[in-house]
């Protein structure tokens, strides 16, 4: 009945982590199939960003385990988990300011090639990584301001490169740190349009704190309140299931 | 015996002066995270004051010396920190480097004023004559020194925890940003800090006079011996200067009896064992 | 523009043999020691944002090795460049295993750290070392047979070593590699994320820092002759730190610039004032709290204000 382990493009068994007293990620266990949309929701502080950074590798689990297609990825360094596979984006913006929208995206082409160890030519000499960042950045619709530094650009633009550094990467696994937050009306169209159109060869799994902004782009939901898995499941079940309203309303 | 005896009080005395030396670096450390590199060179102020007062004056009291070399050092110290440091207050490099700026500043002002060659510092005559116990023979000074660094000891413990400076300093080494948030006058009070630690590298200078004599590179002689005991005991912390000094103080002393030459590698070995493998020391927390 | 004024330089580069006295060629070639050193700190600080307190270690090895195999062991020049070389490595590549275990203060403070230790070392270690008298004598070498004792020959030579020592960090700070050195200085956690390896693109840096370091070393005891502990010290790694920060630790031109300024004042200045170090300290002074990024940085904005205002 149940899949093999390795066929599940995430898995995250009884991850527990606790900073002094305080358990910020209680027992959180999930499965996250290949290809799927899967969206954590939660109030604030209920430990959503805690656990993408234990499944990024930014902070390390008190126990558990975390395996990416079947490999056991739990203490390895961030770096290994995006050879795994694996890529994020970030709340805040982590792009590289004074650098053009191109070189940020050819940073984020770089980091899984070999090339990146290449010290005795110029960068400039390698144009078909300068072709395929022109390529990534028309994807994402911002192709025109490819020569413009990043501190010249708006807020939903930079989230959008950010996107586009993340799908340079070609990820099996991308997770994706509240990518509508602080956005306006018709950025937050943009993004969303965006975020549909990745081929499902990538796997999705985001954070978003208002439920309505994300919810039609998820297949499945999971829950979180106080570090614990609440609810988790088929999209409409999870609205329709009454602990969810008491998570947001009430309790 | 004896020679184990004498420096086992010679590490003593080195670590109470060590204690003088580097309890200031490791407040100003701890509260405004600023590496201090001018510290050596006010603990050499406080000597050359100690060499040209105590040898001009014949009668003069070494501890109204110490006093007036502490408030001096401690105004100098206070001005540097209002017109130089205060404006590199997002610059942490900078800061590193205007101290370092300042070390030699000061240390060719020294050299200029008062020529290149060594000039000791006379004990006091109170406590010249040697001191007998249990059979052995001690230099007294060195023993009043001791006392003098557990003295201090317990006046800093007192005022970091029983004052409201004191309060107020270790709210802000604990957390910078709260304490400001909850109204603590972090910029008056990292000056207080600056003038209170370079006081008593000052003071702390003129004491150690009489054991180490006033001479140029004095100030590039202890520097090295503060970053070490801070990094052993631990960045902030009180106990950790304390306890850090008389570890070094005993690691110098015999280690410089025993292997001269290699002298600077026993030293530096604990220090870089301390950063490679806990970083934040034995009783304090993480560096940087 | 900027490739005109690069021409000019690399022109003016080539004049002083004809045009200029002893002396001043002597200083051209100090100038240009002092650059390969400078550029190789400023891959690790300026590029790499790792601040060394601590960098004249490398130069002071390079040139003790190259000393001691010389005169006490009778080695030949080119045997003992490349163990002296080799050697400086090897401690490049220790010392930066320990110091990358801090960032930022505690980076700096091991840094400042081990090149105490060494600087002890030289100093006490009097029957290896020669101690404080430092070590005299030595030769210069005479590649394919040309003797370099002469300022004009041993311009030349230092001239392309200095040559290829600029293109290659040029293109090293340009590279893919060089790319991912300014990320990791920028963005660290990101560039994790994106695969980059941070330690191990520091170490590297810190450990191509140290070998054209050693190579500033041994040009340095090539042209002095004598190698003495102070070359080690604090001071000199402050002197170098100072250039780079003062020319502007953001560009390639900047730290050459700045190591040219402090070499001149050191020059100039020791000869009308005594106090060479208290002016040394006003220059940090100043140059922190006036110019924080640099003069480089600060006379290219002050030329493009111009143009923008002659438009």
């Amino acid at each position: 009945m149940m899949a093999p382990a390795s066929d599940h493009a995430l898995e995250v068994v009884n991850l527990k982590k606790a900073f002094g007293g305080l358990t910020v990620t209680q027992n959180v266990s999930l499965t996250v199939r290949p290809g799927e949309r899967r969206l954590i929701i939660g109030p604030n502080g209920a430990g959503k960003t805690t656990l993408f950074n234990q499944i990024s590798g930014d902070l390390r689990p008190n126990s558990g385990s975390i395996r990416l297609f079947g490999a056991d990825i739990t203490y390895f360094p961030p770096y290994k988990r995006a050879h795994c596979g694996l890529a994020r984006t970030y709340q805040i913006i982590t792009l590289f300011a004074s650098d053009t929208l191109e070189h940020n995206v050819t940073l984020g082409l770089l980091g899984l090639r070999k090339t990146r160890w290449q010290m005795w030519l110029p960068l400039s000499f390698y144009d078909e990584l300068a072709t395929e960042a022109r390529k990534i950045l028309d994807a994402v619709g911002l192709l025109q301001l490819a020569a413009y530094p990043i501190s010249e650009i708006a807020y939903g633009e930079k989230r959008r490169v950010e996107l586009a550094m993340a799908l340079a990467q070609r990820p099996r696994v991308l997770l994706l740190d509240e990518p509508l937050a602080g956005l306006s009306n018709t950025e937050r169209l943009t993004v969303r349009t965006l975020i549909a159109s990745i081929p499902r060869e990538t796997t999705l799994i985001m954070i978003e704190h208002d439920m309505d902004t994300a919810l039609d782009l998820a297949d499945t939901v999971t829950l979180l309140d106080y570090g614990r898995v609440i609810v988790d499941g088929e999209r409409d079940a999870v609205i329709a299931d009454p602990r969810t309203r008491e998570v947001y309303l009430g309790g | 015996m004896q020679f184990w005896i004498i420096q086992g009080l010679n590490s003593l005395s080195l670590g109470g002066l060590l204690f003088l030396l580097s309890s200031g670096f490791s407040l100003i450390f701890g509260l405004m995270r600023i590496a201090n590199l001018t510290h050596g060179a006010f603990f050499m102020l406080g000597t050359y004051f100690a060499a040209i007062a105590l040898r001009s004056y014949d009668g003069l009291n070494i501890w109204v010396t110490a006093l007036g070399a502490g408030l001096t050092v401690a105004a100098i110290g206070g001005l540097f920190e209002r017109l130089v440091l205060a404006r590199l207050r997002t610059n942490p490099l900078g800061q590193v480097l205007v101290t370092l700026g300042m070390s030699f500043i000061i240390s060719d002002a020294c050299l200029m004023l008062w020529g290149g060659d060594s000039i000791p510092v006379p004990t006091p005559q109170s406590l010249q004559a040697p001191t007998r116990l249990f059979g052995f023979v001690f230099p007294t000074y060195r023993l009043v020194l001791v006392g003098c660094a557990a003295g201090a000891a317990i006046l800093l413990y007192a005022l970091l925890e029983r004052t409201r400076l004191g309060a107020m300093i270790r709210a802000g080494v604990d957390d910078g940003q709260m304490a400001r948030a909850v109204g603590i006058p972090i910029s008056r009070l990292f000056t207080q800090v600056f003038c209170l630690g370079a006081g008593i590298a000052g003071a702390g200078g003129v004491l150690g006079g009489p054991i180490l004599s006033a001479y140029p590179g004095l100030d590039a002689d202890m520097l090295p011996l503060a970053l070490i005991v801070v990094i052993l005991g631990g960045i902030g912390s009180l106990l950790g200067a304390f306890v850090g000094s008389f570890i070094i103080g005993f690691i110098y002393t015999f280690g410089t009896a025993l292997f001269p030459e290699l002298a600077y590698i026993i030293l530096f070995l604990p220090m870089i064992f301390v950063i490679a493998f806990r970083p934040q020391g034995l009783f304090g927390r993480v560096l940087a | 523009m900027k490739w005109l004024g690069a021409a000019l330089i690399a022109g003016s580069l080539l004049l002083p043999p004809f045009l200029a006295g002893d002396f001043y060629i002597n200083l051209a070639s100090q100038i240009l020691i002092a650059s390969i050193f400078a550029l190789s700190l400023n891959l690790l600080v300026g590029f790499g944002g790792m601040t060394s307190l601590g960098h004249a270690s490398y130069l002071g090895v390079a040139a003790y090795i190259s000393a001691l195999l010389t005169s006490k062991y009778g080695l030949g020049h080119g045997a003992a460049a490349l163990i002296s070389i080799s050697g400086t490595i090897a401690m490049a590549a220790f010392f930066g295993v320990i110091a990358l275990r801090a960032s930022g203060l505690g980076f700096l403070m091991i840094t400042l750290a081990l090149s105490q230790v060494l600087w002890g070392l030289a100093y006490r270690m009097s029957n290896v070392t020669n101690g404080d008298n430092g070590i005299t004598g030595l030769t210069r070498p005479a590649p394919f047979g040309i003797s370099l004792d002469n300022p004009v020959s041993f311009y030349w030579f230092v001239l392309i070593v200095a040559a290829v020592a600029f293109a290659m960090i040029a293109i090293f700070v340009s590279s893919a590699f060089g790319s991912s050195l300014k990320g990791v200085r920028d963005q660290p956690r990101r560039m994790a994320a994106l695969g980059f390896n941070p330690w191990l693109i520091r170490w590297t840096t810190f450990i191509y820092a140290g070998f054209w370091g050693g190579v500033a070393g041994l040009l340095y005891v090539y042209y002095h002759k004598y190698i003495h502990p102070t070359s080690l010290s604090t001071t000199s790694s402050a002197e170098a730190l100072l250039g780079v920060i003062a020319g502007g630790s953001g560009t390639l031109g900047g730290p050459v610039a700045g190591a040219a300024l402090v070499l001149l004042l050191k020059n100039y200045a020791s000869a009308y004032i005594e106090r060479w170090n208290m002016l040394l300290g006003f220059v940090f002074l100043f140059i922190v709290l006036v110019m924080p990024r640099g003069i480089v940085p600060g006379v290219s904005k002050l030329v493009a204000s111009l143009r923008e205002g002659l438009r």
